[in-house]
């Protein structure tokens, strides 16, 4: 699972990437023969988010050699963008990788993508707003690897200290600047969150705004709806109510949250995580975003497992890929860190072992995918850049920047 | 005749010494260098050898795309010109000056323990680039050292490395200009209005800034001693017979003499500063608020990152010919007038 969060958050990987950028560039080569001739082994590259996350692929890959016959080895990438691409310019890319969606386009038009979607058996068993997110011009790329979706995560000892009950756990704009503003004391305030659309572009579907059209031919950015939405942060933000993680001094919004900077953050599942290893001792609810003007909304986010064109090992590559979105290894790795399976019928039971993490799942019937088109992870970008500077700035204009550049990336994919 | 004879097989024997040598910087430096080249003129997309054969050239659409039409690739590499522009003109005398003066005092026979202070003076320079900015990431946090002591004299420090304003508007707005005056907020280059171009660096490139002082000052220091070490004592003691103090003779004896050195040392600021990459990947990828973009950096991001290896490598070229100009306006400047 790659936690979209700033990149500042992963600075421990940069620094081991340029210890050991040198060494992968290395065995690449000399690993060329193994991986891209029809009878090596296949090579799993992913972007992990910790041990957890690494054991469970690696027993989960080792279960499927014993049982193909086919050697398998996993690899974790200190920087995962740049181990691929520097595959792909080589010629010699991992088989097996994790693709976000964001950068999904840009590998599915300069060919480095094999689309086997149609070749997967269980193609069905997917949730369809997934199938979606790796669908390039009507060509489902690659098996959804699990989902997280935002939700409110609340402090449950800061919330009663506040005098606070379940029944006012806020469902609507107002009532969330209310809680807010009552859980705002001293230095602490009552929400905080990433400075990034990743976070705060929740918001949008909130007040019916989205990024680009439904069709994605058009860009959306620069609407009443999302004016609203981003007016309704700013005014948080203004009152002292809300802030960015950034500027309590945090990395993202579960360290800020985690130390209790804040009483309440919008964060993924993937808290789950972090708290059970950095903050034991603070305990948690985790409830649906609030409602807007235009009722629910969250966003969605998804990696999948991507399959090169240039792996000499195809089919094996895909038979992985099967066995990896079965039900049973999803449920396993939704245990070992806490990402909610991609699998429909698997969801479903993951909501039962976990009823606390209900809200997460159910954001999924109404969450919105962030913009994917070719390019949009630039102007993502900017917008975070911009949007960094929200609290004094102008939300009308930087939605105006923002459209002129998603408009253009847009155009040129259509 | 037989003169000649051997000076020719000298001549075939001194390529074929260097031969070796040749074909080492061929492999390892010319041929990269011509296939960037041509990088930054195909349409190669990071897929198998830029050479295949369905990759095209695609004539100067790279450099194109960076330098004009109001993109947002050209709004990067205006923000990371500027970015770097600041950068450079604050570096690059500073550590001069620092590496100077350290120089000047460790030179100083009165100084007890020289060897220590240069090697003190020096340390930093041979600390791994990661290692430093590792450290100046805490000492520069929200609740770091650095604000630490800031709070002792009552001052509260600015949150450096998440703080996106520029010094000079920061300077601007505490004499009351908070926005952009009308003749500054029309227009522009690289799709950069003259408001923001005269943002200066950002509070966080400014940490970045001092970081760049902290740690190549001693290298320059060095090349600093080494000149002092050339200057014989009997120029300085015919200052002080003609009657000259301290400060004159520095001023007008070693300093003009030390102008070769000067030249090597801001040169190499100049080349190293266009170029900084290392702090900018490991300390803060860019932000906050795309302050600390660098057109090394960029370059990276558009290949490693968005697959536009013909822009990256376009924008690697641009900065290849600002450091040569540079370096050759630098020449002329220092060039020793008779």
């Amino acid at each position: 699972m790659t936690i979209p969060s700033p990149r500042r958050a992963l600075l421990p990987l940069g620094l081991t990437a340029a210890l050991t950028l040198s060494a992968c560039g290395g065995s690449g080569f000399e690993g060329g023969s193994e991986s891209s001739g029809p009878s090596g082994e296949i090579s799993v590259l992913i972007g992990s988010s910790g041990d957890a996350e690494t054991q469970a692929v690696q027993d989960a890959v080792a279960a499927w050699s014993e049982e193909s016959g086919v050697d398998a080895e996993v690899q974790v990438a200190s920087d995962l963008p740049q181990q691929l691409s520097q595959g792909f310019a080589a010629d010699n890319p991992p088989d097996v990788f994790y693709v976000s969606t964001d950068t999904l386009a840009g590998y599915a038009n300069n060919g480095s993508l094999h689309a086997y979607g149609s070749e997967l058996s269980n193609a069905d068993a997917f949730f369809p707003s997934l199938v979606e997110a790796f669908t390039v011009d009507d060509e489902f790329y690659c098996a959804p690897k699990d989902f997280s979706t935002l939700g409110l995560v609340i402090n449950d000892k800061l919330w009663q200290q506040a005098g606070l009950t379940e029944a006012d756990i806020p469902t609507t704009w107002d009532e969330l600047a209310q809680v807010a503003e009552t859980l705002t004391e001293g230095d602490r305030v009552g929400l905080a969150f990433g400075p990034e659309y990743q976070r705060v572009g929740a918001f949008f579907p909130q007040a019916g705004g989205a990024m680009v059209s439904e069709d994605g031919t058009e860009a959306t950015v620069d609407s009443q709806e999302n004016l609203e939405a981003l007016q309704f942060v700013q005014g948080m933000m203004q009152d002292g109510t809300a802030a960015y993680s950034s500027d309590l001094g945090a990395g993202w919004g579960g360290e800020a949250f985690g130390k209790e900077l804040t009483a309440m953050t919008i964060e993924g599942n993937w808290i789950a995580g972090a708290m059970e290893a950095d903050f034991p001792d603070v305990k948690y609810t985790v409830a649906e975003l609030p409602e807007g003007p235009a009722g629910p909304g969250t966003l969605a986010f998804t990696n999948c497992w991507g399959i090169a064109e240039a792996s000499g090992d195809k089919e094996d590559a895909v038979d992985l890929v099967e066995f990896l979105t079965t039900e049973e290894r999803q449920l396993a790795f939704a245990d070992a860190f806490g990402v909610i399976p991609s699998v429909e019928s698997a969801a479903d039971q993951y909501a039962e072992d976990r009823p606390e993490f209900a809200p997460f799942i159910a954001g999924a019937d109404y969450a919105q995918n962030p913009p994917a088109q070719e390019g949009a992870a630039d102007v993502i970008a900017d917008f975070n850049a911009q949007l960094e500077g929200l609290k004094s700035g102008d939300p009308a204009a930087i939605l105006a920047s923002v459209q002129q550049s998603l408009q253009a990336v847009v155009e040129q994919g259509s | 005749m037989s003169r000649r004879t051997i000076t020719r097989g000298r001549t075939r024997d001194g390529w074929l010494f260097i031969s070796p040598a040749v074909a080492v910087l061929a492999v390892f430096l010319a041929f990269p260098v011509l296939m960037a080249l041509w990088v930054s003129v195909s349409d190669w997309r990071g897929v198998g050898s830029p050479f295949a054969g369905d990759v095209s050239f695609v004539g100067l659409d790279n450099y194109r795309s960076i330098l004009t039409g109001g993109t947002l690739a050209q709004r990067d590499f205006g923000t990371a010109l500027r970015n770097n522009f600041y950068y450079v003109l604050l570096v690059v005398p500073l550590q001069t000056a620092l590496a100077l003066a350290l120089a000047a005092l460790v030179h100083a026979k009165a100084l007890r323990g020289r060897g220590f202070f240069r090697t003190a003076f020096y340390f930093p320079s041979v600390t791994s680039a990661v290692a430093i900015t590792v450290l100046w990431l805490f000492l520069f946090d929200t609740r770091g050292a650095v604000n630490e002591v800031l709070g002792w004299i009552g001052l509260a420090g600015p949150n450096w490395f998440q703080d996106p304003r520029g010094i000079l508007h920061l300077g601007l707005s505490a004499v009351g200009v908070d926005g952009a005056p009308a003749a500054m907020s029309g227009g522009g280059f690289l799709g950069i209005t003259w408001w923001d171009w005269a943002a200066g660096p950002s509070v966080a490139m400014f940490a970045l800034i001092l970081l760049a002082v902290f740690t190549t000052s001693g290298t320059f220091m060095l090349l600093f001693i080494a000149a002092l070490n050339n200057i014989g004592e009997e120029i300085d003691e015919a200052g002080m017979i003609d009657g000259a103090n301290a400060w004159q003779r520095f001023w007008h004896l070693t300093l003009p003499m030390l102008r070769p050195t000067l030249f090597t040392v801001l040169t190499l600021g100049l080349i190293g500063t266009w170029q900084v990459f290392d702090q900018i990947y490991t300390g803060t990828q860019g932000g906050p608020a795309k302050t600390t973009v660098t057109p090394a950096y960029l370059s990276y991001e558009s290949a490693f990152a968005d697959q536009q290896w013909g822009q990256g490598a376009a924008i690697a070229f641009i900065l290849f010919a600002i450091i040569v100009v540079l370096t050759l306006v630098q020449r002329a400047a220092l060039r020793s007038r008779p």
